[in-house]
């Protein structure tokens, strides 16, 4: 070993007094023996060759990772398209009052059913009331319930799923089967149950829906936990003495966001339909509370004559769910260094 | 004589599978001396990569002591093993797979030395990462890099530069290049042993690869079906091996010559499977000495002559037969 050593020390010797190139990969001088017979000669080292070239001054300007994140970001066209809608929506939200041409609850009673014109842009409803206001002030419940029943089932779902995927055995059985009892009920019944046991109201529809999400983040999240904690870089992590929460956060998390992001957009939508339909059986919003979802289910009963009373609320909750889709579609892949352009 | 940086006594790992107790690492006793490399060769399935994850606790041993320096690390706990991760780090087969995709170069090699909260300042860092780039022959441009962007060699020398960072004293190197084209395993190889050279390091070197082990080892250790069955000197392994399962595995190295006399020894059957092993030799299926004893009890790993442990009943008597 010792004479090897040496041998070898006196070819890198020669080496460094040669010019050096870059790239000394396959460097043609260079070439390795495969016979047995020469297999005890030391095979040349070009290590020194890449290490003299790492003097050179390197671009060592480390830009912060989220910016680098905005800028991937910034050249997804529809992605930024889906920030657009999604930026517009909060916007209006915001400034409602301002915006909206009447307030939520102006009723008129002479001008029911309106076709859209140009006094009520999206026509008026069934008690007078102008939609486009409506769908203005709705915009502060629903995306409020949207983004928050999805967070709710987001956080407690990951983590739930994260822990089961991660510590496996009785652990994630016990869980997993306590998710398994939540999925076996219908979510819009386990939804209807929960704010009848909890009251109506904005607060407790929240909760409600984002309850009975839980279970399909769970299941995500489990199964991508397990699927990346066997690879070899989790166990690289453990072996410079990481501990279970560092190992989670920093090298599980960021590698299965991607089906979290998808699952998640999406289920912005369907919380704010699952609010709809707690509404829509006097659970959820009490009228006269401008909501998407409500809007829809109340002028279900007018849609063969009224058209505009149902397409706009949904027309609404569509370009939303447009939009975050959009958006974190991009976002997944702004996140992926590997599909760095 | 040489000091013992790690000894294995008796060490066993087994795993409840359906089927019953996989005896993946069986009764294994190996030591390590300081500055040395260990080569671990063994089919695939035989037990080396777990043998060397066990020894870093990695996986924990069913059974068995480690003394490493001295102290038997299985007995200690979770924060004093935190510590003891300073000392031993492992480099993995696969450059792809262990390497995280969504951290940069600096990030991965940094990860040791944040973890274990080895500097305050970040610039401190920083200038560790690039010490440790220059160190593995990493260009420092690469810092911001991600793995996906880099070639197999380039993705390796970052594994080292990682298990290097915390200045360990002993490093598994299980399988480190058999995911690698030969000219970079080359390289690759002699990048760790001027590493060796230089920070005086100790080396598992596990491989399947007879020709890589015979490059880099000292000490060869041949393991069979979750037990070593011979130990010595990379030397006298090559010349006279002593266990048939040791001659069988030399004479499988392809001789470029055309007029080569080299007798190859076929092994007939298959490897038995290592759940619920049968008591007696694990090799007694396939070997052509077997006899009645074979069956019945198992060889110990017996010192024959100094330095050299063969696990056969009949090690003396095979040697003349051998060259």
């Amino acid at each position: 070993m010792q004479e090897k050593h040496e041998e070898k020390l006196v070819l890198d010797q020669e080496l460094r007094d040669d010019p050096v190139k870059e790239d000394q990969h396959r460097h043609p001088e260079h070439q390795i023996h495969h016979d047995s017979q020469t297999i005890d000669a030391p095979i040349e080292s070009t290590v020194n060759a890449t290490v003299s070239s790492a003097m050179k001054p390197a671009n060592q300007k480390k830009r912060s990772q989220w910016l680098e994140v905005w800028r991937r970001l910034k050249q997804n066209k529809a992605a930024m398209v889906g920030l657009f809608i999604i930026t517009i929506l909060i916007l209006s939200a915001i400034f409602a009052p301002w915006i909206a041409p009447y307030h939520y609850d102006d009723q008129d009673l002479l001008r029911t059913f309106q076709s859209p014109s140009r006094e009520h842009l999206l026509g008026t409803d069934n008690f007078g009331r102008d939609i486009l206001s409506r769908i203005i002030y709705g915009s502060r419940i629903s995306l409020m319930v949207g983004f928050i029943a999805v967070s709710i089932s987001l956080i407690v779902g990951g983590f739930l799923g994260a822990v089961a995927g991660y510590y496996g055995g009785r652990l994630d059985n016990i869980i997993m089967r306590g998710i398994d009892i939540l999925m076996a009920i219908p979510s819009i019944l386990l939804a209807i149950s929960i704010v009848a046991s909890l009251g109506p109201g904005l607060r407790n529809v929240m909760i409600a829906v984002g309850i009975a999400t839980i279970p399909t983040y769970a299941r995500i999240v489990r199964a991508s936990v397990i699927t990346i904690k066997d690879q070899e870089f989790i166990e690289a992590a453990r072996a410079v003495g990481a501990n279970d929460m560092r190992i989670i956060s920093k090298h599980i998390m960021p590698n299965s966001l991607a089906p979290l992001i998808v699952q998640g957009t999406l289920g912005v939508a369907n919380a704010i339909l699952s609010a709809a339909g707690l509404s829509f059986i006097g659970l959820g919003f009490q009228p006269p509370t401008p909501e998407w979802g409500a809007m829809l289910s109340q002028g279900r009963q007018y849609i063969r004559d009224y058209w505009h009373m149902t397409t706009f609320p949904g027309l609404a909750i569509m370009t939303t769910i447009f939009g975050l889709n959009l958006l974190g579609d991009g976002l997944r892949d702004a996140l992926d260094p590997r599909l760095k352009n | 004589m040489a000091e013992k940086l790690l000894e294995a006594k008796n060490l066993k790992k087994y795993f409840h599978t359906k089927k019953g107790l996989l005896h993946a690492v069986d009764d294994v006793n190996l030591y390590i001396n300081k500055g040395e490399t260990l080569g671990l060769v063994g089919e695939s399935g035989c037990g080396k990569s777990t043998t060397g994850r066990v020894l870093l606790r990695l996986l924990e041993a069913t059974a068995g002591e480690i003394w490493f320096e001295g102290e038997n690390i299985l007995t200690y706990n979770k924060d004093q093993m935190r510590k003891m991760r300073q000392e031993m780090q492992i480099v993995f087969q696969d450059p792809f797979a262990s390497l995280n995709p969504r951290m940069s170069i600096s990030e991965i090699i940094s990860e040791p030395l944040v973890v274990n909260k080895v500097y305050r300042a970040k610039t401190d860092m920083q200038q560790r990462v690039e010490e440790l780039m220059d160190t593995v022959g990493l260009a420092r441009r690469l810092i911001n890099t991600y793995p996906h962007e880099l070639d197999g060699g380039r993705r390796q020398r970052i594994g080292i530069a990682r298990a290097l960072a915390l200045k360990p004293k002993f490093i598994v190197q299980d399988e480190p290049v058999s995911a690698l084209d030969v000219s970079i395993q080359a390289q690759i190889l002699n990048l760790m042993m001027d590493l060796q050279a230089e920070f005086g390091l100790t080396y598992l070197f596990i491989s399947h690869d007879l020709s890589v082990v015979k490059h880099v080892s000292n000490r060869i250790a041949v393991m069979y079906l979750g037990k070593i069955v011979e130990l010595s000197e990379y030397n006298s392994i090559f010349k006279d091996p002593l266990h048939p399962y040791t001659q069988a595995l030399l004479s499988a190295i392809p001789v470029p010559s055309l007029h080569s006399s080299k007798e190859k020894i076929i092994l007939e059957g298959d490897i038995p499977s290592p759940i619920n092993p049968p008591d007696g030799c694990r090799f007694y299926g396939r070997c052509q000495h077997r006899q009645e004893i074979c069956k019945a009890t198992t060889p110990e790993l017996r010192e024959l002559e100094p330095e050299r442990y063969v696990a056969c009943h009949f090690a003396k008597e095979l040697k003349p037969a051998s060259v």
